[in-house]
């Protein structure tokens, strides 16, 4: 339970340190316009967040999938 | 940590999703913003190719020396690079609705990618057809074997030899054309090793319930 909780931990650090970058990025405009990247020109930000969340959704899925199997592993091995 | 390649599909997938619309692509006439495709349609290519060489390994090294382990592994390859080709053929099929201007054309490339995904096909109609279990995974890791030497010609050989609109086809060396690109190569490799990865986790995740599901049989017939 630990080592999953690191897992966990250390494929957040990593989305963070993926991420980060092109936020910074799509931040920088020229007038006081303030945080509004997703409403900015063709609202392109809508579809990338969509997008992301039905991957992120999907790979949880897959995920939660794998760490179900590896417990059926480990209770037919204890039987 | 066992698993960090689960971790690093998930960062270059999420990278993919969000570097793959955002980041600058090669303006061009017809292409438009579909160029970006090239982050999705061919890594399917890739994945797929990647597993069915992983599943024709399973194969031989069943021949070589048999156990359940290996059918399924062979088996679970194999129908993961079935789906990525199907993906990829239904993705193709759009991207070339909008940019030539049909679902589907006798192009070399594209009818040899459906003859290749046909025979697999077959490799899966063959697979239920026996009731005996080392006889159908005999029989289906040589099947294996033959459908890979056939279908990666059909895919990689074959079309270049004549002309062909497809990318990559024709005589023309692959992605010449857009991997001049060095922001779309940025983003091209990590999303073909993102893709790939997905595919081998995807097998594995069924190979182990397959596997199972097995031993939990054999433990109710004991």
């Amino acid at each position: 339970m630990k080592n999953s909780l690191r897992n966990t931990r250390a494929v957040l650090l990593l989305l963070a340190a993926l991420l980060l970058p092109v936020l910074h990025a799509a931040a920088q405009s020229e007038a006081p316009e303030m945080a509004d990247v997703l409403r900015q020109n063709g609202k392109i930000y809508v579809v990338v967040a969509v997008i992301t969340v039905v991957l992120a959704g999907l790979l949880a899925f897959l995920i939660s999938l794998d760490r179900k199997v590896s417990r059926l592993e480990q209770e037919l091995k204890d039987q | 940590m066992k698993n960090w390649w689960k971790a690093l599909t998930v960062g270059l997938l999420l990278y993919t999703a969000v570097a793959g619309l955002l980041v600058p692509v090669p303006q061009l006439a017809i292409l438009n913003e579909t160029i970006r495709n090239l982050y999705f349609h061919v890594p399917m290519w890739f994945g797929m190719t990647f597993i069915l060489i992983a599943s024709v390994a399973y194969s031989v090294r069943y021949l070589r020396q048999p156990t359940p382990a290996l059918d399924i592994q062979a088996h679970e390859a194999a129908r993961i690079g079935i789906l990525m080709g199907c993906v990829g053929l239904a993705t193709g099929s759009i991207w070339a609705k909008y940019t030539w201007g049909t679902w589907w054309t006798n192009d070399p490339k594209l009818n040899g990618a459906a003859i290749a995904m046909l025979i697999y096909g077959a490799y899966l109609v063959l697979r239920s057809s026996f009731t005996d279990e080392q006889q159908r995974a005999r029989v289906s890791a040589i099947y294996n074997i033959f459908a890979f030497a056939t279908a990666m010609p059909l895919f990689y050989i074959l079309p270049r030899l004549t002309d062909s609109l497809h990318p990559g086809a024709g005589g023309n060396p692959a992605f010449a054309k857009y991997d001049l690109d060095d922001n779309m190569r940025l983003v091209f490799y990590p999303a073909v090793i993102g893709w790939t990865l997905l595919a081998f986790w995807l097998a594995q995740v069924a190979s182990r319930i397959a596997l199972l599901k097995q031993k939990v049989y054999e433990k109710q017939f004991a």
